[in-house]
C-alpha cells in the first residue's frame, strides 16, 4: 500500500500565495502611498516590525525551546549598540551594520548561555533578566556611547530623509519576511522535528538520541540573532539609543503579550498577536497607564482561561494551519 | 572600611526580608513570583495610604504610628496571599513554568500601573517621626542608624522563625512533604491546594513587612519593584534553594558586595552585585547552602 507524508494543506498553499502578494504590495508602498501619509505609515511599520520580529523569536525560544526568558532585551539592545558603534566609529554603512549587529548578538549569546543554562524554568526567566540588567548597566557606564543618557546615530547624517526612510522600510520588510522564513524552515527541517520532540517530552527525545543541550543552545543563539536584528533595525529607524530604551524589560513584556494572546508554540501566534497589539496600541495607547494595566490583565485572563491563545482557538475550531510544521502520514 | 562593611551587612538585612517570601514560595511549590518586588512596593504604598488616612483623622503621629500600621497590614497581607494562591496561582502550577510566569508578570504590570495612577510617579516615603535619622554611637567614632539596626533584627528574627516553622512544626512538615513529592503527600491526606495557599499567605506577611520597612528607610516609587525582585532572587540563588539561613547569608553577601561596589564607584554598585551573583551561579549553581533540589 503506498503511503506518503503530507506536509502542506490547501490552506497553507493559499496562505503562501496570499503572503507573496501581500509582501509585493507592501514593498511597492513608497510608490502608491498618498503623499504625506506614506512616511508615517512606513515609520509605523518599521516599529511594529521590530516588535513582531522580537515576539517571533520569543515564541521560538519559549514556545518551541521551552525556555521562558525575561531577558531577551539583552540581545535587542546589544544588536542596536553594535550597529550604532559600527556606524559611528568604524564608518560602516548602518544598513549593512544591521545584520552584523544581529550576528554579534548571536555570538555573545554563546558565553551568555553558559551562565543562563545553569538555571531552569522560572529561575532561568529571572536569571536572564539579571543578565540583561548587567548589559544595561555596562553600556550605561561606557562614556563613548553617551553613558546613561545615550547617543545619536550620526552615521546617517549625510543621507536624504526620503531615501533613508525608504531604505529602512524595505529593510524592515525584508527582515520580517526573513524571520518568518527562518523560523518556518527551521521548524520544518530535521532539526525542527527534533525541537518539537524535545518540546513534547525532553526525556523521551533524549532517549531517541537527540542532543537536547545542543538543540537548546542552537535555539538560544538563533533567538538572540533575531532579537539583535530587531534591535539594530529599531535604532536605525529611531536614530537615537539609550541604555534604558535599548535594554527595557518592556520589549520582552510586549513580546510575551503578543505571543500569549496570539497563541504560543505556533508561527501564526505572534503574527496574530502583533496585529492585535498594533490595533490596541493605535486606539488605546492614549490612555497610558490604564492601557498598560489592561494589557496586563488581558495577558492574565488569556493565560488562565484560553491557554492556546486566539489562533489556537481558531485552529481547534476550524482546523486551519497556515504554516504547517507537522508531518501527517497518509495511508 | 569597617563602616562600609557594617552598612553592607545592614543593607543585606533588608534584602533578606525582600527574599524570604520568595525563598518560601520557591521552596514549597517551585513558584517564581515575578511580581515579588511589586508586591513589596504595594505594601509600602498601602502603609503610606494608611498614614495619610491616620493624619487626616487628626490622631497625633509618633514614630510608632508606621509600626502600628505595619502590624495592621500583616493580617490583610496574609488573607490576600492566601486568596491569590488559592484562586489564581494554584491553577497555573504544573510542569510548564510559562503560565505562572505570565500571570505573575502580568500582575507586576497591573500593580505598577495601578500605583502610578493612584500615587503618581513621585518618590514617597513613610513618615517615621525622626526614627529614620536616629543613630547610636559605636566605639571608634562609628555610628549606625537605629532603623537599619531594627530592620536587621527583624530579618534575623523572621529567618529564625521561618526556619523553625519549616523544621519543627506540623505545618512545616506539610510544606516539606508537598515540596518533596506532591502526589505522595496528597495520598497521605494532605490537601496541597490549601498548603500552597498557606505558604503564599506567610510569604505575603513577609512581603508586607519588607514593604513597610523599605518605605520607612527610603523613598519608594511605583517602578521600583523589578529591581527589588532581582535582589530577592539573587539572595535566594546565592544562598541555595530551600534554606532560609542560606537566603539570609546570600542577602548579606549581596548587600556587602553592593556597598563595596558603591564605595569604589557609585555607577557600578548594583552591577557589582549582579556580577557576584553570576559568579556564584557559574562556580556553585546549587548555591552556598542548598537543601532542596530545583
Amino acid at each position: 500500500m503506498p503511503t506518503h507524508v503530507i506536509r502542506s494543506s490547501s490552506h497553507s498553499r493559499l496562505a503562501l500565495i496570499a503572503g507573496i502578494v501581500l509582501v509585493l504590495v507592501a514593498a511597492a508602498l513608497p510608490f502608491w502611498a498618498p503623499a504625506g501619509s506614506g512616511s508615517s505609515w512606513m515609520r509605523e511599520f518599521v516599529e511594529i516590525a521590530c516588535y513582531f520580529i522580537f515576539a517571533m523569536m520569543w515564541n521560538l525560544l519559549a514556545g518551541y525551546g521551552g525556555m521562558v526568558s525575561i531577558g531577551q532585551q539583552a540581545f535587542f539592545g546589544f544588536g542596536g549598540y553594535v550597529m550604532l558603534m559600527l556606524g559611528n566609529f568604524a564608518g560602516v554603512n548602518p544598513f549593512l551594520a544591521v545584520p552584523i549587529g544581529a550576528l554579534a548578538a548571536a555570538l555573545i549569546a554563546v558565553p551568555v548561555s553558559y551562565v543562563a543554562f545553569r538555571l531552569q524554568g522560572g529561575y532561568f526567566a529571572i536569571g536572564t533578566w539579571v543578565i540583561a540588567e548587567v548589559f544595561r548597566l555596562s553600556f550605561a557606564n561606557v562614556s563613548a556611547v553617551g553613558g546613561g543618557s545615550g547617543t545619536s546615530l550620526t552615521a546617517l547624517r549625510g543621507i536624504e530623509k526620503a531615501t533613508r526612510e525608504n531604505a529602512t522600510y524595505w529593510m524592515a520588510l525584508a527582515c520580517v519576511v526573513a524571520s518568518i522564513a527562518l523560523v518556518y524552515l527551521f521548524l520544518r527541517s530535521k532539526r525542527g522535528l527534533a525541537l518539537l520532540a524535545i518540546r513534547d517530552n525532553e526525556m523521551a527525545a533524549e532517549s531517541q538520541g537527540i542532543d537536547v543541550q545542543g538543540m537548546k543552545l542552537a535555539v538560544y543563539v538563533v533567538a538572540a540573532f533575531g532579537c539583535g536584528l530587531a534591535g539594530a533595525l529599531y535604532f536605525v529607524g529611531n536614530l537615537r539609543i539609550s541604555p534604558d530604551a535599548a535594554f527595557s524589560v518592556n520589549w520582552t513584556a510586549f513580546a510575551i503579550f503578543m505571543v500569549v494572546i496570539g497563541g504560543i508554540g505556533r508561527i501564526e501566534g505572534p503574527i496574530v498577536g502583533a496585529l492585535i497589539f498594533w490595533a490596541l496600541n493605535k486606539f488605546f495607547s492614549d490612555y497610558g497607564t490604564w492601557y498598560l494595566l489592561g494589557l496586563g490583565l488581558l495577558a492574565i485572563v488569556v493565560t488562565i482561561f484560553f491557554k492556546q491563545g486566539l489562533w489556537g482557538w481558531a485552529q481547534q475550531r476550524f482546523g486551519a494551519s497556515l504554516f504547517p510544521t507537522r508531518r501527517t502520514l497518509e495511508l | 572600611m569597617i563602616e562600609t562593611a557594617l552598612q553592607g551587612l545592614l543593607l543585606g538585612g533588608l534584602y533578606c526580608l525582600f527574599a524570604l517570601g520568595q525563598s518560601l514560595m520557591f521552596g514549597v511549590m517551585r513558584l517564581t513570583n515575578t511580581a515579588q518586588g511589586d508586591f513589596i512596593i504595594l505594601g509600602s504604598f498601602a502603609a503610606i495610604a494608611g498614614m495619610s488616612v491616620l493624619a487626616s483623622t487628626g490622631v497625633a503621629t509618633s514614630s510608632w504610628a508606621p509600626l502600628g500600621i505595619g502590624l495592621a497590614l500583616l493580617p490583610l497581607a496574609f488573607a490576600f496571599g492566601y486568596a491569590l494562591q488559592r484562586w489564581v496561582l494554584n491553577g497555573t502550577l504544573g510542569r510548564d513554568p510559562l503560565p505562572s510566569l505570565v500571570v505573575t508578570f502580568g500582575l507586576s504590570i497591573v500593580i505598577q500601573n495601578l500605583l502610578l495612577e493612584l500615587f503618581s510617579a513621585d518618590p514617597r516615603s513613610i513618615e517615621t517621626g525622626g526614627l529614620n535619622t536616629a543613630s547610636v554611637a559605636l566605639p571608634a567614632g562609628l555610628a549606625i542608624g537605629v532603623l537599619p539596626l531594627l530592620i536587621f533584627s527583624v530579618a534575623l528574627t523572621a529567618t529564625a522563625a521561618l526556619q523553625w516553622l519549616f523544621n519543627r512544626t506540623q505545618l512545616g512538615r506539610a510544606f516539606r512533604a508537598v515540596s518533596d513529592d506532591k502526589e505522595v503527600a496528597e495520598l497521605m491526606g494532605l490537601n496541597s491546594n490549601t498548603i500552597y495557599a498557606l505558604a503564599t499567605a506567610i510569604a505575603f506577611v513577609l512581603i508586607a513587612l519588607a514593604g513597610v520597612l523599605q518605605g520607612m528607610r527610603t523613598t519608594v516609587s511605583p517602578s521600583d519593584g523589578p529591581l527589588l525582585l532581582l535582589f530577592a532572587f539573587e539572595a535566594v540563588i546565592i544562598g541555595g534553594m530551600g534554606s532560609f539561613w542560606g537566603t539570609f547569608v546570600g542577602a548579606l553577601l549581596l548587600g556587602l558586595t553592593q556597598q563595596i561596589g558603591f564605595r569604589i564607584d557609585p555607577g557600578w554598585g548594583i552591577w557589582f552585585g549582579h556580577i557576584v551573583f553570576l559568579v556564584v551561579l557559574v562556580l556553585r549553581p546549587q548555591g552556598l547552602f542548598p537543601k532542596t533540589r530545583g
